[in-house]
């Protein structure tokens, strides 16, 4: 049963990302005040979702179960590192989508608003966390630092998502579901925008699994020359 | 651990009072940043004050930097940690001693600096003791903050390199409200909602800081 979703996980991930791209291109209306531009946030708030809260998530769990002696294992030091990894392409795309819109809506590409700016902030961070892995060899101690990093870079997230009620500056708050719990999309907008959200979320996990199995063979590869680097250094011995 | 805090943050006092490497190396640099900042702006008056409370902040991110890697360097010296082991010392004690040293000479810097901003940038006297309490909390969140961060980045590759990259984005929204609420003690606005900021994040790296300081000095 495992191993038949992981089978499937590749092809409905690009199923449903098909779907979206369709759906938003060619179902769905034009909104009444953006016109044709609305069709870019049937992406821009997925990827979002998974830049801030899928992959930060996902790397501040693994580095907090990383961090608890009860559950440490170099597994969970490469889940982090994987989804921080991600992380840094989706905020990337986050950046990018939201500026394409912003020129046409606010009619500039980048304003120091304190959603934008909290955002680039975090792919700072996250640039800084492998940074901060490469600096570091031996593999015990660049995982507690990274799990440490990670967990003190996560305090960004919430900061991000109530940036635009703290602050009330350029970027709009919540506009799909509102704080009250009322929906503001309907239709077949709403449904794009739903299926996006799954999309790309799994998306993320595909990814992250892909990335995961590279680290396993790269930490083999390692592993297995340092062996060979031994043994060589025997025979020369003998 | 008040105990080992008072110990720890003692001894960084002592030896920075022996090597005197803050009075004739990092605040001479701090000065001399200030005054070309000065130079950069030009002659007129209104604009050096009102840049004032950001070159201030910028000078003193400067200055932070190296302190932090000079009260880091301090415990890489020769045996010192292999004796933080033996004697069992508690890390959250350390850490909160690391972080008052840090947050003493953070002071006695910000103090001699905000006398060359009144004088070199013609900050407003009044407005720059009102901004006073303010400052001396943001330094103290720097000091927690950057105490942490200085023990990521010793030990590996290129210490000197990475704790601005490490720390620059951590340090950003400190440094705004920061310069936000001196602005606001020289000009007139709202201070409160910039002071729990700074606030909130001293209380956030003091906690973390107590919590996982430990992992950091794990052999």
């Amino acid at each position: 049963m495992i191993k038949l979703s992981q089978r499937l996980l590749g092809p409905v991930t690009l199923l449903l990302l098909a779907l979206t791209f369709w759906l938003g291109l060619w179902v769905t209306p034009p909104d009444v005040v953006q016109g044709n531009l609305v069709r870019l946030l049937y992406v821009h708030p997925p990827i979002a979702w998974v830049a801030l809260y899928v992959s930060f998530g996902t790397a501040t769990i693994a580095s907090c179960l990383y961090l608890w002696k009860r559950t440490r294992s170099a597994n969970l030091d490469r889940i982090a590192y994987c989804a921080m990894e991600i992380s840094v392409v989706f905020i990337a795309l986050t950046l990018i989508t939201g500026s394409i819109w912003g020129r046409p809506t606010w009619g500039v590409w980048w304003a120091w608003d304190a959603r934008l700016t909290s955002t680039a902030i975090l792919g700072v961070f996250a640039l800084a966390y492998l940074a901060l892995r490469r600096a570091n060899d031996d593999p015990a101690l660049r995982a507690r630092r990274s799990a440490v990093f990670a967990i003190l870079t996560a305090i960004n997230v919430p900061i991000i998502h109530f940036s635009v009620v703290w602050w009330k500056t350029l970027h709009q708050g919540a506009s799909v579901l509102t704080s009250t719990g009322q929906l503001n999309v309907h239709g077949s907008m709403l449904w794009t925008m739903l299926i996006g959200f799954v999309g790309f979320t799994l998306l993320f996990f595909w990814l992250l699994r892909e990335r995961y199995r590279l680290e396993v063979k790269r930490d083999l590869k390692v592993a297995h020359s340092v062996d060979e680097a031994l043994a060589l250094r025997r025979r020369e011995g003998v | 651990m008040t105990r080992v805090a008072w110990l720890v943050a003692t001894k960084d006092l002592r030896i920075e009072a022996r090597s005197r490497v803050l009075l004739w190396q990092v605040l001479p640099f701090g000065v001399i940043a200030l005054l070309l900042s000065g130079l950069a702006l030009g002659p007129t008056q209104a604009g050096k004050s009102s840049a004032g409370p950001g070159l201030f902040y910028l000078v003193t991110l400067f200055v932070t930097l190296l302190m932090i890697n000079r009260s880091q360097a301090l415990e890489n010296a020769p045996g010192t940690k292999a004796s933080v082991a033996t004697l069992g010392l508690d890390p959250a004690g350390v850490f909160l001693g690391k972080a008052l040293a840090l947050t003493i000479e953070l002071w006695i810097t910000g103090l001699v600096l905000l006398a060359g901003s009144v004088l070199v940038l013609h900050t407003a006297l009044v407005g720059t003791l009102q901004a006073l309490p303010s400052i001396l909390v943001t330094l103290a969140t720097l000091a927690a903050a950057g105490t942490l961060y200085g023990a990521l980045t010793q030990g590996g590759d290129g210490p000197a390199t990475l704790l601005p990259v490490l720390t620059l984005p951590a340090f950003a929204p400190l440094l705004i409200a920061g310069e936000r609420s001196f602005s606001a003690a020289l000009h007139g606005g709202a201070l409160w909602e910039w002071w729990v900021i700074v606030v909130v994040a001293l209380v956030a790296y003091t906690a973390v800081g107590i919590l996982l300081y430990g992992v950091l000095e794990e052999s």
